[in-house]
C-alpha cells in the first residue's frame, strides 16, 4: 500500500512537472515574447519594451528563467493578466469557486444518473431496454458539448423562456431581491448549465458502468453467488455492483478531464464566470499569461482528481489496501 | 484442430457478425452519404458558399424553398456552406486520424516489442498526456501561435490523437510477443522488424482499427469545438464548428444556423461511434461464447 | 426400493453459438443415492461440468437445457421449479464446490461475509448470528484462528485455505448433496489429498451425498463408490469403482486407466489416447470415440452404440459388448495414423 501510494504520488508529480514545463516551453517557443504580445501598442517604444524585459528577467538565460518560472508558479505567482489588469491569481480566485460549484453539482448528478442507468442496462444485457438505452446513450455520447448547450439554451431560455439565458445572477434585479429570492435566482441560473453538464457526463458514466458490470458478470464468483441461492438481481446488486464500483471510482478521476473540457464550453455558452470562461475570453484577448496559467491550473486540478480517485480505489479495494 | 482453421473460422464469423449487424449498415450508409457530400460538394451545393447573396441587406433568411437551411448573417446559403464545411471537417478529421493511428500503432508496437527504457519513456509520456484534456493542450498551442492554417491544425489534432491507439497496440504487442509462434519465428532468425510486421502488427491491427474508428468521431468533435471557440478552422472557410459559432450569437432568432451543422456533426460522429462499437463487438465476441465449459485439462503443461 | 436422491434423466444441454449448436450434454442419465459418492470422469469438453451446472440450472445463455430433460431431486423435478423454488434448493439442499477457489470467491467481501451470506439467505439469520455460524463453519473445515480469518479477504488466504472456505460455504445448510466440480485441480498435490479427505470426512459425518466431477481417476479410486465415465457429451460407461478398475469395458475407459500414472506425477496423463475430443458442434454420427479407438470397425461409423448392459450395475456404450471377439484384433486408431489430423 505504501509503495503504491509513493508510486502514485510520484506519477502525479510527474504530470505536474510535465504540465508546467509544457506551459513554459510553449510560452518561449511562441512567436514574440509575452511583453511584445501584451505591449504591441504603437505608442510604446522599443526602449520601454527593453526595460520591461529586463524587469521581468526575459533577457536572462532560458535555464534561469525556467527555474524562476517554476519557483514563481510554486508560490502561486502566476503572472499578470493584461486583459483584467490584475494578477492572474486574483482572477482565478474569483473564477475557481464558480467552476467548482458548477462542476461539483454536475459531477454528482451525472454519476447518480449514470450509475443507475448503467445498472439498469447491465442487469438484463441484450434486452430491449438495454439496447434502447444504449442507443440513446450513444447519441448523447456523440453530441458536441457546446452544441447541446446551445440547443438547451435555445429551447429553455429563448423558445420557452423558463430559465435565464446565462450568468450566475440576474444582472439588474439581483441586488433588490430578498435573501430567499437571491438563492432562488442563483438556483434558476444553475439549472441549465448543470443539466447540460450532467447529461453529457452521465452518458459516459452509464456506458462505463454498464461495461464494468458486464465485465464482472461472467466471473466465477457470480456463479458461486447464484449457486448459494441468491437471485440474479441480488447477485448483480450485491456482488457484481461492489466489484464494478471500483472502476467507476477510477472513472470519477478520469471524468474530470472531460469535465474541464465540458466546463469550458458550457461556461462559454451560459456566460458562467468560471475558469473556462476566463480561459476562453483570454484567448480572444490574447492574454497569454492568463491562458497558460489557466490551462496549467485546470490540468493540475485534473491530475489531482485522478490521484484522489486512485487513492479512493486503493482504499476501497481490499486487494490493494491489504495486498 | 490447427491454428489455421481456427483463424479462418473466426475471420469468417467476424465478417458474418459485421454483415448481420444493423449498426454497421446504418453507420456505413450515413458515412457514405457524408463522404459523397464532401467529395461532390461543388456539384451538389446550390450556391457558392462565400457568395453574399443579398449584400445590401445582409439579413438571415429562415429556411425556404430557395434556401432549404436558410441563409446566414452574411446572407450566404447555409446548405452550401454546410456542404463545403463537410469537406473541410471530414478531411481534417480523416487525415488527422490516419496520421495519428499510423504513428500510434508504430510507436505502441515498438514500445511493446522493444520494452525496457523505450517502453517506459513512451508510456510515461502517454500517461502524462492522458491526464490532460487534449483540448487544453490545443488551446495553449493555438492561442500562443495565433492564426494556424488548416494543415497545421490537422497536424496538431493528429498530435493529440495517438495516445489511446499506442497504449492499445502496446498491450496487444505485449500479449503476442511471447506467444509460441513469435518466439519460434525469432528463434528461426527472423529479424525484429520482420517479426513486428509479420506477426505483431497483424494481430494488433484489429484493436487499432476499432480505436481509429472511434477517434474519427472524437477528432471531429475536437475540431468542431476549437472552431466554435474561434481557434480552429477560421472563417470565411466554412467548417461545421465555425458555422455554429456564427449562429451562437443569434440563438434567439437565427436558430437554423446553430441547429443544422450540429445535427450534421451529431449524425456523423454517431455513425463513427456506432461503427467502432460494432467492429469492437465483432472482433471481441467473448460474451457470445458459452459462459461455462469444462476447464482445460492440465496435460503436458 | 427407495428412489435415488438425485436422478438425471436424459439431460440435454446445448449452447447456441455463432459456430453452430454445441451439444455439450447430449442425453446424459445418472443417479446419486443418499449418502453415496459418485464420480464423473472425462476429458476437458466431455460435458461433465455442464452436467454439474445443469443440475442447479446455472447454465447461462447462449446455453439452454432442452425440453425432454428431467432432473429429479427429493421428489421434485428441478427443471420445472420456478425461480424462487430453485433458489431454495441452491446452496440449501444442493451446494456446489467449484474448481478455482481464487475466482470462486468474491474478492471484495470478507470470507466470513461470504459464508454468512448462505445462512442469511436460507436460514434468515441476523447478520451477527450468520457471522457466528460462519466462524463455526471455518472451524469445522479446519481453519486455524477462524475468528480472525473470517474477517480476511480471499486474497489473504492460501489456495488450500480458500478451498476450505468454499467447502465451508457449501456445508452451511447441511445440504443433501454436494456437487464438487474439480475441487482440487487448481491446488498443489499435497493440498489436494487434504482437501479431499476433509470433504470425505465431513460428508460422511453429515451423511451428505457427493457428485464428484474430476478428470483424475486417482481421485475417483480413493473417494467414489461408483463411477460414471463421460465422453463427448454422453455417458460411455458406468460401474462400481472396483468393477470399473478391474474390468473396464469401454475402450475409452481402458485408455484412461492405461494413461494413469502408477506412482504420483501428473505428466502425460492422457497421452496414450491419440487425437482429441471432437468439437461439440459436430459430434460424429456413429460412435463418437471411433477415430481414437483401436477396435473400431465399420459398424462404429454408422451405428450409434446404445448403453449395453455388461454386468449387474455395469453399462458400456460400445459395440464390443455385442461383438466381443473383435477385442482380440486391435489396430492403429484413425487419429494416430500418419497424415491424419483430427477434424
Amino acid at each position: 500500500m505504501r509503495r503504491y501510494l509513493a508510486a502514485r504520488l510520484l506519477q502525479a508529480l510527474g504530470v505536474v512537472i510535465f504540465v508546467t514545463t509544457f506551459a513554459f516551453v510553449m510560452i518561449h517557443l511562441a512567436p514574440g515574447d509575452p511583453i511584445a504580445a501584451a505591449l504591441a501598442r504603437p505608442n510604446i517604444t522599443d526602449a520601454m519594451r527593453q526595460e520591461w524585459r529586463t524587469a521581468y528577467g526575459l533577457d536572462r538565460p532560458v535555464g534561469e528563467q525556467y527555474v524562476r518560472w517554476v519557483a514563481n508558479t510554486a508560490r502561486g505567482n502566476l503572472g499578470f493578466s493584461f486583459s483584467h489588469r490584475r494578477p492572474v491569481r486574483d482572477v482565478f480566485a474569483d473564477a475557481l469557486p464558480n467552476t467548482l460549484l458548477l462542476s461539483g453539482l454536475g459531477l454528482v448528478l451525472s454519476f447518480a444518473i449514470g450509475i443507475v442507468v448503467g445498472v439498469v442496462q447491465a442487469e438484463r444485457p441484450g434486452s430491449g431496454r438495454d439496447r434502447w438505452l444504449g442507443r440513446v446513450l450513444l447519441v448523447l455520447y456523440s453530441v458536441p458539448d457546446f452544441w447541446l448547450a446551445l440547443v438547451i439554451l435555445m429551447v429553455f431560455a429563448y423558445r420557452l423562456p423558463l430559465f435565464p439565458p446565462g450568468g450566475m445572477t440576474d444582472a439588474v434585479m439581483y441586488e433588490y431581491l430578498s435573501p430567499g429570492g437571491k438563492l432562488l435566482d442563483r438556483a434558476r441560473h444553475l439549472v441549465l448549465p448543470v443539466m447540460t453538464l450532467a447529461i453529457l457526463t452521465a452518458a459516459g458514466v452509464a456506458r462505463f458502468q454498464r461495461g464494468a458490470l458486464l465485465a464482472v458478470l461472467p466471473s466465477d464468483w457470480m456463479r458461486t453467488a447464484l449457486a448459494k441461492g441468491l437471485s440474479w438481481r441480488a447477485a448483480v446488486a450485491r456482488h457484481a455492483f461492489r466489484n464494478a464500483l471500483l472502476p467507476v471510482i477510477t472513472l470519477f478521476g478520469l471524468a474530470v478531464p472531460a469535465f474541464a473540457t465540458g466546463a469550458i464550453f458550457v461556461e462559454k455558452v451560459f456566460s458562467w464566470p468560471g475558469m473556462g470562461l476566463v480561459v476562453v475570453n483570454a484567448i480572444a484577448a490574447r492574454d497569454y499569461p492568463l491562458v497558460t496559467a489557466g490551462v496549467m491550473l485546470l490540468s493540475v486540478l485534473v491530475a489531482a482528481c485522478a490521484l484522489l480517485a486512485d487513492l479512493a480505489v486503493a482504499a476501497a479495494d481490499p486487494r490493494i489496501r491489504l495486498g | 484442430m490447427g491454428a489455421a482453421s481456427i483463424g479462418h473460422r473466426s475471420d469468417s464469423s467476424v465478417r458474418g457478425r459485421l454483415v448481420s449487424d444493423g449498426r454497421v449498415r446504418l453507420a456505413l450508409g450515413v458515412l457514405g452519404c457524408v463522404a459523397l457530400v464532401a467529395i461532390f460538394a461543388p456539384m451538389l451545393a446550390p450556391y457558392d458558399p462565400r457568395l453574399q447573396l443579398d449584400i445590401s441587406h445582409l439579413q438571415s433568411q429562415p429556411p425556404s424553398f430557395a434556401h432549404p437551411l436558410g441563409t446566414d448573417t452574411f446572407s450566404r446559403d447555409v446548405l452550401s456552406r454546410l456542404m463545403y464545411g463537410t469537406r473541410v471537417s471530414l478531411t481534417v478529421a480523416l487525415v488527422a486520424v490516419f496520421l495519428s493511428a499510423t504513428f500510434g500503432t508504430m510507436l505502441g508496437a515498438i514500445a511493446g516489442y522493444v520494452g525496457g527504457a523505450v517502453d517506459a519513456i513512451v508510456m510515461r509520456v502517454v500517461d502524462a498526456a492522458f491526464s490532460i484534456p487534449a483540448i487544453l493542450l490545443l488551446i495553449v498551442v493555438i492561442a500562443l501561435w495565433g492564426n494556424l492554417s488548416v494543415v497545421t491544425l490537422t497536424l496538431l489534432l493528429a498530435g493529440v490523437g495517438w495516445f489511446t491507439i499506442s497504449r492499445l497496440v502496446r498491450a496487444e504487442t505485449l500479449a503476442i510477443r511471447d506467444a509460441d509462434y513469435v518466439v519460434a519465428a525469432r528463434a528461426l532468425g527472423a529479424s525484429g522488424w520482420r517479426v513486428l510486421t509479420r506477426h505483431v502488427l497483424p494481430n494488433a491491427i484489429g484493436s487499432a482499427v476499432v480505436s481509429a474508428t472511434l477517434s474519427v468521431g472524437n477528432i471531429i468533435l475536437l475540431e468542431a469545438g476549437l472552431s466554435y471557440l474561434g481557434i480552429g478552422v477560421r472563417p470565411p472557410t466554412p467548417s461545421w464548428g465555425n458555422i455554429i459559432e456564427e449562429g451562437s450569437t443569434r440563438l434567439s432568432d437565427v436558430w437554423w444556423l446553430t441547429l443544422f451543422p450540429g445535427l450534421a456533426i451529431l449524425v456523423t460522429v454517431f455513425a463513427c461511434n456506432a461503427l467502432g462499437e460494432a467492429l469492437r463487438d465483432a472482433l471481441d465476441p467473448r460474451q457470445l461464447l458459452p459462459a461455462h465449459d469444462d476447464a482445460p485439462i492440465r496435460m503436458n503443461g | 426400493m427407495t428412489p435415488p436422491l438425485l436422478e438425471i434423466d436424459n439431460l440435454h444441454t446445448f449452447f447456441y453459438t455463432d459456430n453452430g449448436v454445441a451439444r455439450s450434454v447430449d442425453g446424459v442419465s445418472l443417479h446419486v443415492d443418499a449418502g453415496e459418492t459418485v464420480g464423473v470422469v472425462g476429458e476437458s469438453g466431455c460435458g461433465k461440468s455442464v452436467t454439474a451446472l445443469s443440475i442447479l440450472r446455472l447454465i447461462r445463455p447462449p446455453g439452454r437445457i432442452e425440453a425432454g430433460s428431467a432432473i429429479r431431486f427429493e421428489g421434485k423435478d428441478l427443471l420445472t421449479l420456478d425461480d424462487k423454488a430453485i433458489r431454495q434448493v441452491r446452496g440449501n439442499r444442493i451446494a456446489m464446490v467449484f474448481q478455482e477457489p481464487m475466482t470462486a470467491l468474491n474478492p471484495v467481501f470478507t470470507v466470513g461475509d461470504q459464508i454468512a451470506e448462505v445462512a442469511r439467505i436460507h436460514a434468515g439469520m441476523s447478520k451477527r448470528d450468520a457471522m457466528a455460524k460462519a466462524i463455526e463453519m471455518l472451524r469445522l473445515v479446519g481453519i486455524p484462528a477462524p475468528e480472525q480469518r473470517a474477517y480476511e479477504y480471499p486474497h489473504q488466504l492460501s489456495g488450500g485455505m480458500r478451498q476450505r472456505v468454499v467447502i465451508a460455504m457449501a456445508l452451511v445448510m447441511n445440504p443433501a448433496l454436494v456437487i464438487a466440480d474439480e475441487p482440487t485441480t487448481a491446488l498443489d498435490v499435497t493440498i489436494q489429498a487434504q482437501i479431499l479427505e476433509l470433504l470425505a470426512d465431513l460428508t460422511r459425518r453429515l451423511g451428505t451425498s457427493i457428485l464428484l466431477i474430476t478428470h483424475d481417476l486417482g481421485v475417483v479410486a480413493e473417494n467414489c463408490s461408483r463411477v460414471v465415465v463421460m465422453y463427448a457429451g454422453e455417458v460411455v460407461e458406468e460401474a462400481t469403482t472396483p468393477d470399473l478398475f478391474a474390468h473396464p469395458h469401454h475402450p475409452y475407459t481402458e485408455g484412461l486407466l492405461g494413461a494413469m500414472p502408477k506412482v504420483g506425477g501428473t505428466a502425460e496423463r492422457l497421452a496414450t489416447i491419440p487425437g482429441t475430443v471432437p468439437p461439440p458442434t459436430v459430434w460424429p454420427a456413429g460412435c463418437r470415440f471411433r477415430e481414437r479407438c483401436a477396435y473400431a470397425w465399420d459398424r462404429c461409423a454408422t451405428e450409434h452404440p446404445p448403453l449395453y448392459q455388461i454386468a449387474e450395475g455395469h453399462v458400456s456404450r460400445c459395440h464390443l459388448a455385442a461383438e466381443p471377439e473383435r477385442r482380440a484384433h486391435p489396430h492403429q486408431p484413425i487419429a494416430a495414423q500418419p497424415g491424419v489430423t483430427a477434424a
